[in-house]
């Protein structure tokens, strides 16, 4: 198939011309979350990535109406959109979304999502989580993994990159009780509509997080980002999850590869692959994942 | 109807008046009864507005931003730490040109906590593109939030507007208001209708990054039509008074200026204890004015210059500091009599922090050190504990 040869009719909300990096996880995330979705929703971005590619102005890559205000408040925004949709009574028809990456996520707009969480606002909240704050340059966040190297968790001769496994904001977000939260991966394209379709089925407020590989940040080749974020699920590092009202509905079951296997491709984690010292780090991540692979029953 | 009731209540009532489609505040960073008198129109259907119950200021900024970008009526009140916290997304709004009024409860900022009266909150948000007007009384603020959201929305405008009143003076003291009808408020401020919102069925992105080919551009259209604005607020104010009967000023109310030698500029509700101390001063045979200076941005330098221009001397108070600087207003009064043909000296009494009482005895010491030609100095000083430590 050649670049003309490509339909995008399907995904008038969210529209090619933009300027992500080849390969980005999340842009392909958000055209499958937009052509779910359709043309009667209203969208609400944090500052990010996703809203700098996709508006410099004069262009736009959004055929919906899109808000980007500031960093930590697009839950705070969107609740306010949907606060107004309802007045207006408009809220049986229109779909309020809101976007973020995990900085703005589980970082610095903490707070103001939690607070939407528990309004329970009628509002898809879509974390599009590529573990670092990538737009600023590949900085660590709370979503960081275990083990990675980024610009200010860099390996060093009393280093082996961050230190601290990431944030568990889906079981976080679920705590809050509200009605659907799932995390998915952009690699499993099947899932992550599915995902979509139910949480825009569903009222009241609702959080997906989902896994999007980057290439710059990450340090792979480009043409490798579905295979990187597939291997992430089939190790557990990355379990994809369910939970209705609070409680875990669904795990998708994997057959069981080791860390290495997802480690290896990548250069934020090359450092742990010199010497014993190394080793010994890789078998930390591995027994993350065999928790959580115990943690949700991952394995039939 | 002519009630007694706090100026909190009256603030209320005046939001409840101009039918808010969405209401958001967060309680503490410190809160007045305003919000809780909202909650409860709310709860008894008074006012069909949905009331967010936020997690904190920079979140009640926020829901409101998203209202009104999907077309809404939103309406927010802080103060102090709270509006400290907003500071952002109050920059963000004015950015965007969304139209929306804030009630500015004015008290000072920490260190030292404190919960009293002074300006440093709100003019610390001078430069946000919020245009601010300052209330005297519990009337004028009341009045004042209906003309502020006439002026917002105003096509020539569409930039926010705070309305700034002194904490514990105005919110927390009652006093008589003549509070409009429903069918008289419908009548001078129409429902919402914005050129730009939110709407699947005409898409717009809102809120795009701007690269240095744009930027400059943008800010310069926001400082032209805020500048504009003046015009705009003057001609709600004559609109005001047509419909309701009431004047108490436009962007400046000159008090006996006219033939004043020495003329004290200042804004809030200093400007009632001001009139009272030159009244008393006149007897005495001292020639002496007020300016209250109603509209503090847009500032209306031609106002100001044209009440002053006859003035031997000015003096400026202020309930804030530039620290490190001098006074804001003072500074500012001083440049707009820059090169006029007549400049008077303006003097710069810093006063009234934190809640101090700014009493006959204040003002008296200030013109004593005024007339002695002292031009930038604290007023109202506890002089013993400062030798104490």
């Amino acid at each position: 198939m050649t670049a003309a040869d490509f339909k995008y009719e399907t995904s008038r909300g969210f529209l090619p011309g933009h300027r992500a990096c080849a390969g980005c996880g999340q842009a392909a995330a958000v055209r499958i979350v937009m052509e779910v979705a359709g043309p009667n929703v209203v969208a609400a971005n944090a500052t990010g990535c996703l809203e700098v590619f996709s508006t410099p102005y004069p262009e736009s890559a959004w055929g919906v109406p899109w808000v980007h205000s500031l960093f930590e408040n697009a839950p705070a925004v969107a609740s306010g959109l949907e606060a107004a949709l309802k007045r207006q009574g408009k809220l049986d028809d229109v779909r309020v979304l809101a976007f973020g990456g995990d900085g703005a996520t589980l970082d610095i707009g903490f707070g103001a999502l939690s607070g939407m969480f528990e309004r329970n606002h009628d509002v898809a909240y879509f974390c599009m989580d590529n573990e670092a704050y990538m737009n600023t340059g590949v900085q660590r966040s709370g979503s960081t993994p275990f083990g990675a190297s980024t610009t200010t968790s860099p390996p060093g001769r009393r280093s082996f990159g961050e230190d601290r496994p990431k944030k568990d904001l889906p079981a976080i977000a679920a705590a809050h009780g509200i009605p659907y939260v799932a995390t998915a991966s952009i690699s499993i394209f099947a899932d992550l509509r599915r995902k979509v379709k139910k949480a825009l089925e569903t009222r009241g407020a609702k959080y997906l997080q989902v896994h999007v590989p980057c290439p710059p940040g990450w340090g792979y080749d480009e043409k490798l980002s579905i295979e990187i974020g597939k291997l992430a699920v089939d190790c557990g590092l990355y379990p994809l999850v369910e939970w209705e009202n609070g409680e875990v509905v669904r795990v998708r079951k994997i057959k069981p590869i080791p860390v290495e296997d997802y480690l290896k491709p990548q250069r934020r984690f090359r450092h742990l692959f010199r010497g014993e010292d190394g080793k010994a780090q890789i078998a930390k991540i591995q027994e993350l994942a065999d928790a959580n692979i115990k943690k949700y029953g991952l394995v039939e | 109807m002519r009630k007694m009731i706090e100026g909190s209540r009256a603030v209320a009532e005046a939001v409840g008046l101009c039918r808010p489609g969405v209401i958001s505040a967060y309680p503490i960073t410190p809160q007045t009864h305003i919000v809780e008198e909202l909650s409860q129109m709310v709860a008894d259907g008074d006012v069909e507005a949905e009331y967010v119950r936020v997690e904190s200021e920079h979140s009640a900024a926020s829901v409101c931003l998203g209202a009104v970008a999907a077309g809404s009526r939103a309406y927010s009140a802080t103060t102090s730490q709270g509006l400290m916290l907003m500071a952002e997304v109050l920059f963000n709004i004015a950015g965007m040109r969304l139209p929306m009024v804030i009630t500015g409860v004015n008290r000072a900022l920490s260190a030292p906590l404190s919960i009293w009266n002074d300006h440093q909150d709100t003019l610390a948000v001078r430069d946000s593109g919020w245009l601010q007007l300052y209330a005297e009384d519990n009337q004028e603020v009341l009045d004042m939030h209906i003309q502020a959201y006439k002026i917002s929305e105003d096509d020539r405008v569409l930039l926010p507007v705070m309305v700034c009143m002194d904490g514990f003076i105005l919110t927390h003291t009652y006093e008589t208001v003549d509070v409009p009808s429903q069918e008289q408020v419908d009548a001078f401020l129409p429902p919402y209708d914005p050129l730009y919102k939110l709407d699947p069925d005409d898409p717009y992105t809102l809120g795009a990054f701007a690269g240095p080919e744009i930027y400059e551009e943008v800010r310069y259209e926001i400082q032209r039509d805020a500048i504009a604005a003046k015009e705009v607020v003057k001609e709600v104010a004559r609109d005001f008074q047509s419909a309701f009967g009431r004047w108490m000023g436009d962007v400046v109310d000159p008090y006996r200026c006219d033939d004043a030698h020495t003329i004290y500029v200042a804004m809030g509700s200093v400007i009632g204890t001001l009139k009272d101390w030159a009244d008393m001063r006149r007897e005495q045979g001292e020639k002496i004015g007020v300016l209250k200076l109603r509209c503090f941005r847009p500032f209306p330098i031609e106002e100001i210059r044209s009440a002053l221009s006859h003035a031997e001397r000015v003096v400026v108070l202020e309930k804030a500091v530039s620290v490190g600087g001098c006074g804001i207003l003072p500074a500012e009064i001083r440049a707009a009599l820059y090169r006029q043909p007549h400049t008077p000296p303006v003097h710069a009494a810093i006063t009234g922090l934190g809640g101090r009482d700014i009493t006959l005895q204040t003002l008296d010491e200030i013109e004593t050190r005024a007339q002695a030609g002292e031009t930038d100095f604290f007023a109202g000083l506890r002089r013993e504990l400062l030798e104490a430590t």
